[in-house]
């Protein structure tokens, strides 16, 4: 299972990366980050294949991937 | 484990403070990915334009110096004739580049000096809330123009990377975009082709990037990427536009 760190301070939450995922396995979170924006959130890790997709278009490089 | 994805070394930890969807973060860690790849972070000096990017120095992690609004391709020149076994780029956007700077850029690359432009295409004046610039596509509502680019008052958007594809300086000139992970990854690819025609001492080259700006076009941010893929794209072409190294 790949290990996705997410800068919870960083996302603006855009949403680039909930457009760009070919799994349609991130959504924004319910909660607030310290600059009043809801960031994103993986819904299921097992789901993910770690492509890197998220990252390529995040422009913020909130998101770090492990596997 | 092994770390697949990270944020390069030749960018520092602060916050982007680009608005939300913005290209410039994902063009920044572009730069600063094939910079780290080429192994050249220690003989680079940027240039940062005046414009949403301004605060460019904040983001990389290698020397970056600020020139007056339009002058990076001037400074440039200065710099990489200097120093000419160090890496020189400009990042500059289309306010910067094509509006107040046109004269540098076009002396720049006509005289072919050996320096590499990174040139942001967003179709609007960012930082100062949305005026026309000259890549403003026709029709286009703006703070300057509230009914539309009208072509008789004031003229049609210019394709730098063509125009400039004229002039016997130049090497290496692309267009690409950031609209979506593929376009992204091409975006990369031109880039780091950028740098490389530089380290030959081939000349001049330039990559354009078609670039969303949402809150200045007053869109959301899947509607500003429909727009670049639709009207942007098909008044701006993507691909390469002249590459002499081939030839």
């Amino acid at each position: 299972m790949p290990k996705i760190i997410i800068a919870q301070n960083k996302c603006k939450g855009c949403e680039l990366c909930i457009l760009t995922c070919p799994k349609k396995n991130i959504r924004l979170s319910q909660k607030m980050n310290k600059k009043g924006f809801h960031y994103i959130e993986i819904i299921d890790p097992d789901k993910c294949n770690a492509c890197g997709l998220c990252f390529q278009v995040c422009p913020d490089v909130a998101i770090e991937i492990w596997k | 484990m092994k770390k697949l994805f990270s944020k390069p070394e030749s960018l520092t930890d602060t916050d982007h403070k680009y608005c939300p969807g913005c290209g410039h973060g994902i063009v920044h860690r572009l730069v600063a990915e094939v910079i780290d790849e080429l192994g050249i972070r220690e003989k680079t000096i940027g240039i940062a334009p005046v414009g949403c990017a301004v605060f460019a120095y904040d983001y990389w992690n290698f020397d970056v110096t600020e020139a007056s609004h339009g002058r990076p391709p001037a400074v440039a020149t200065g710099i990489k004739r200097f120093l000419p076994d160090r890496v020189v780029f400009t990042y500059q956007g289309d306010g910067d580049l094509a509006a107040i700077g046109m004269a540098e850029t076009i002396h720049a690359a006509n005289r072919g000096e050996n320096i590499t432009v990174i040139f942001i295409n967003n179709a609007i004046y960012g930082m100062t809330t949305g005026q026309m610039a000259p890549t403003s596509l026709l029709g286009m509502k703006t703070t300057t123009s509230p009914f539309g680019r009208d072509p008789k008052l004031a003229g049609y958007p210019i394709r730098v990377g063509e125009l400039l594809s004229t002039l016997e300086g130049t090497t290496f000139l692309a267009r690409c975009a950031v609209d979506s992970a593929k376009h992204v990854l091409d975006a990369k690819k031109a880039i780091k082709k950028a740098f490389e025609v530089q380290l030959a001492g081939k000349g001049y080259s330039m990559v354009e990037i078609l670039s969303q700006c949402p809150p200045n076009w007053k869109k959301s941010v899947p509607e500003s990427l429909e727009y670049v893929r639709k009207e942007m794209m098909s008044y701006f072409p993507l691909g390469v536009i002249k590459d002499k190294t081939k030839a």
